[in-house]
């Protein structure tokens, strides 16, 4: 039995005050992910089968790598604040929790960097 | 002390009790595209990587692609992308305060269902024509 008075022991496990930030971020990337992911289902669809020199020119093209690495930044933004809700929702255990949030955290950034530094490649080189 | 809480603490009945319902589907459904898309974005940095590498790196994803199971991956994919927007749509609706009505919740779970079929349809009969299959 703890020595710690019932106040002490629940002050900081409440919320994290976070929570309408996160809902808004979440609203505003998802109303960006519209046209942005309707851009890229576009881009898809149009070099069906494009050869390497095609595709590679039409994303060097300095319009269409602003709007890639626009839709880099607001889909990997919404896909973790998405996932993280997905973990508080399934996963009990503190711990395993903090975990997977970080992991989470460091999955969205490897794959944001990756692909950014993949459209900087093509746009500069 | 949470331990004994929990022993007597009545639960509240699990999904298979429920008969299902097209906005219970489609609540799941939201959440499980959104994870799948979560995966999806290795595809894109996979793709975008190769095209900033070489043509060889681009020709594997062109073989992947091209290969009928990474073609069906891509179809899934595309469904979820469109199925997920119809959503996130559904959800703006909602924010506003409208559309909570059981007639309403009815229509644009229709809507939400069908249109990103067709959308998906829609794209990949383009792109199979971009392709030149039906040329």
């Amino acid at each position: 039995m703890s020595m710690r008075t019932p106040l002490a022991r629940v002050r900081g496990l409440g919320s994290a005050k976070k929570g309408t930030e996160h809902f808004w971020l979440q609203r505003i990337t998802a109303i960006a992910n519209i046209p942005l992911t309707v851009f890229l289902v576009a881009t898809l669809v149009v070099h069906a089968g494009a050869d390497y020199q095609t595709m590679r020119a039409f994303l060097a093209q300095p319009i269409v790598s602003i709007v890639f690495l626009l839709l880099i930044a607001s889909a990997v933004w919404h896909m973790r604040l998405g996932l993280q809700v997905v973990i508080e929702d399934y996963v009990s255990s503190e711990g395993r929790k903090l975990l997977a949030i970080m992991a989470n955290n460091f999955a969205s950034i490897i794959v944001a960097v990756t692909c950014a530094l993949a459209v900087l490649r093509i746009a500069l080189s | 002390m949470a331990q004994q809480d929990n022993a007597s603490r009545p639960l509240s009945p699990h999904i298979q009790i429920y008969r299902w319902t097209l906005t219970m589907i489609l609540s799941i459904l939201h959440r499980a595209t959104g994870v799948a898309l979560y995966a999806g974005t290795g595809l894109l940095a996979w793709w975008l990587l190769a095209v900033a590498t070489g043509p060889e790196a681009y020709a594997q994803v062109q073989a992947v692609s091209s290969h009928w199971l990474g073609r069906a991956v891509l179809f899934g994919y595309s469904w979820a992308l469109f199925h997920h927007m119809f959503g996130g749509i559904r959800h703006f609706i909602w924010d506003t305060g409208r559309g909570f009505d059981l007639k309403m919740v009815e229509v644009l779970a229709r809507i939400a269902t069908i249109i990103p079929l067709v959308l998906t349809v829609v794209a990949w009969f383009l792109a199979y024509s971009y392709l030149g299959v039906f040329s």
